[in-house]
This record gives C-alpha cells, structure tokens and sequence, in this order.
C-alpha cells in the first residue's frame, strides 16, 4: 500500500514543485522529413498513453506533411503553385532525411516499416487523431508556402494558430521538444 | 519460480512494435475495473522497459513478468 500510494503521488507531488505546470508535453514539428515526423508521432502517441495531453505544433517545412493530396484549392499564384508542385504533397510523400538515394532509400524503408509491422506515417497519424492528440498548424508557415487550411487533412483536433499559442501551451507543459 | 496469476483480461500485442504496445496497455487497463489484472503478451524487447516506465508514470502496476515461453507476459494490476 505503501509504495502504490508514493507511486500515485508522484505527478501530484512534481507539480506542487512546479506551480503552473501540468502533465502535458508539447512539441514543434519543424522537419518534413519522414524519419522526424514519425519520432514525433510515435513521442506524441507514447505520451498520450503515459496519460499526457500531447500538443503538436507543426510549422516551416512540417507542414507539408499534413497536406491532403486528394484536395487542391484553386486561386494560388504561381510562387504558391510552385511550392506545392516542389513539397511534399502529405505524409506518404516526405522522405527521409539521410539515406533517401533518390526515393530509393525512403521506398525501401518503408518496405522494412510494413515488414516489420511498423506503423506508416499516415496510420500514425489517424491513431494521434483517435487519441486525442492536438495539432496546431503554424499560420505563418502556411501562408509563406501558399498552402490553405482547405487542403489540410481531415483531423479531429486541428487548429491554424502562432507562436503565441506554442508558447502558452509550452510553459505549462511538463516536456517540450523540438524536432 | 512465478507464482500462476489469474488474469481477468488477456490482451494479444505480439507483432506490435513501439509504441503500440504501451498505447494498446494503456487502453486496454482501462476496459477492466480497478483491482482486476490484464496478462498483456508481446513479442516487443523494448516493452521490458517500456511497460515499468509506463506503469510507474501512470500508477498502475505491473504484478510479475514471465519471460519463460519466449513471449513477454505482463500481469499488470488496475489501481486507479
């Protein structure tokens, strides 16, 4: 009884250490490449059944990820269009950062992913979505890349928010990341 | 010698690699009242260290773990 009892006080007992902070982590998902976007989810996916409330703030090149090829939006410009045509169009289509050999690589890791019955970036993604994992998309970064919100996946919790939002929600989280 | 534990639920994660597991525990420990055991089977090396942190984070606990078959067993009590 004893050690259960210390056990289930610990969280209670880190956060009277730290006034304000609560059992959450939240992380910047920065890169698009596949090899960070999937460390990043399966942090976010882990956390949710440590019992934290997971954050995702994707911005710059992580955005792309959450593109949903089976859209397009019509009205861009031509540096909008061009951008689109040059990032990845969603989560099948990022690549590795190292070893990517012309998609050579990326195809292959996949391959070994399925064999060894890893999850795919996008299956990880639905599962996030099931758990509850939020997700901000910068609006900055969007805008730069000419992406709209239209074009985004369908995603249970997704908002379109700024640097403000990450931080409030950073200085009370437990853990934060950048990745 | 493990003394034989009687489970009320059995949960199935061989194959899964991580995180499924610690996802699926933490799913499944919820399905059982408090005070009933789930035996979580997998085949994921990584959970021998996975699944302490875990029940330690979240205050549950892990009752025995059988490593004698080759698969990991995990008896893991419901406390809260």
């Amino acid at each position: 009884m004893g050690t259960e009892q210390a056990v289930m006080d610990q969280p209670k007992q880190a956060e009277a250490m730290l006034p304000g902070v609560e059992n959450k982590i939240s992380i910047v998902v920065f890169s698009g490449d596949l090899d960070k976007l999937l460390a990043s989810l399966i942090i976010a996916t882990g956390a949710v059944a440590m019992g934290m409330k997971v954050s995702l703030f994707f911005t710059f090149w992580g955005t792309a990820a959450l593109r949903d090829a089976r859209k397009s939006v019509k009205g861009k410009n031509l540096i909008s269009r061009m951008f689109g045509f040059m990032l990845p169009n969603g989560a099948r289509k990022v690549k590795l950062s190292k070893m990517n050999m012309g998609g050579m690589g990326t195809a292959m890791m996949k391959m070994l992913m399925k064999k060894k019955n890893v999850a795919s970036l996008e299956e990880m993604l639905t599962l996030a979505g099931q758990l509850g994992v939020e997700i901000c998309i910068c609006e900055m970064s969007m805008s730069l890349m000419g992406f709209k919100r239209e074009e985004m996946i369908d995603y249970p919790h997704m908002s379109v928010c700024g640097v403000a939002s990450f931080l409030a929600e950073a200085k009370t989280s437990r853990v934060q990341l950048f990745i | 010698m493990p003394v034989e534990l009687k489970a009320d639920k059995v949960v199935d994660l061989k194959g899964l690699p991580c995180p499924m597991p610690v996802v699926r525990i933490s799913q499944e420990i919820m399905t059982v009242d408090v005070g009933q055991v789930v035996e979580a089977i997998t085949t994921d090396p990584g959970s021998l260290a996975d699944f302490p942190a875990w029940a330690t984070s979240t205050g549950q606990e892990i009752l025995q773990t059988d490593q004698a078959t080759g698969e990991i067993r995990f008896y893991v009590k419901r406390l809260k």
